[in-house]
């Protein structure tokens, strides 16, 4: 079993697994099948040598805003029976859109790479976390920085939102 | 012998641009099927891993760091969107006791 294959194989369960989120009826089941498409994409991650995001994207995705998700859907107790449906029509005209868009991206996209592959022999260890922490820290200091900023941003925007209007308004 | 990234072992990068194309369109197509917020949300959270898909397979086609660097930046904003749309959400859910994206038709006045 050659590498390619195993891409192939972990592209479909990918695309399988974020066709279920869209799918199914129950949104617990939505938010579950979305963990395991964040799963997969980690394999994928790891797959092409980027095993810090691969970490990275499983502790924050996984772990963080999806348990996040998951909370608010058991605080506002949404079931199935009180679940929104859309009209057939909307359904049809959203999968042709969708399908346009597809097609147009591909065709945009399809022979748009035309420099090659690194050949560099080092290429497997630009992912891991010391080679990235390093440029983290020297050419990226100041977005970095930066995003702390809009962290305490949205803490701050969380919390007052959170807060019942009367709270506020006193 | 080890192979030094997936691209050379035969993987062309054509395969993850379709891949990641797919997942954006799958995402794309939730935002526009689905009418519970929350789902809304998770369908852009899909779309926003389908371009960091792509950006890591061209940071590792390209052996360049910079493209991972941007990812964990995506991810930076990502998590602060979750947080202050899930809360909007809450906020109302608890006036007006649904999800469903049709209540901010109300928002008009």
């Amino acid at each position: 079993m050659n590498l390619e294959t195993i891409a192939i194989i972990l592209g479909g369960l990918t695309i399988g697994s974020a066709l279920m989120v869209i799918i199914s009826k129950h949104p617990v089941r939505s938010v579950l099948y979305l963990v395991l498409t964040f799963f997969m994409i980690s394999a994928n991650y790891i797959l092409m040598n980027a095993q810090f995001i691969a970490i990275v994207n499983i502790i924050v995705y996984a772990g963080a805003i999806m348990v996040l998700f998951l909370f608010v859907l058991m605080l506002l107790n949404l079931s199935r029976e009180n679940e929104p449906k859309s009209s057939i029509m909307v359904k049809l005209s959203a999968v042709i859109a969708g399908g346009t868009l597809f097609t147009v991206f591909i065709a945009a996209l399809k022979d748009g790479v035309a420099v090659a592959a690194t050949t560099a022999t080092d290429a497997d260890s630009i992912g891991l976390v010391e080679n990235l922490g390093h440029l983290l820290f020297t050419k990226y200091v100041l977005p970095f920085e930066v995003s702390s900023v809009l962290f305490i941003a949205a803490m701050v925007g969380a919390v007052l939102l959170a807060k019942r209007e009367k709270q506020i308004i006193e | 012998m080890v192979l030094a990234t997936i691209f050379q072992s035969g993987v062309s990068i054509e395969f993850y641009i379709v891949l990641s194309t797919i997942l954006f369109v799958i995402g794309m197509i939730g935002v526009m099927i689905r009418r519970n917020a929350i789902i809304l949300l998770m369908c852009i959270e899909l779309m926003l891993n389908a371009v960091n898909l792509l950006m890591v397979a061209f940071s590792t086609y390209f052996g360049q760091a910079d493209g991972q660097i941007f990812v964990f930046f995506i991810m930076v904003v990502a998590a602060a969107e979750a947080t202050v749309g899930l809360s909007i959400l809450v906020m109302a859910y608890r006036n007006l006791r649904t999800t469903d994206v049709s209540i901010f038709n109300k928002l008009k006045g």
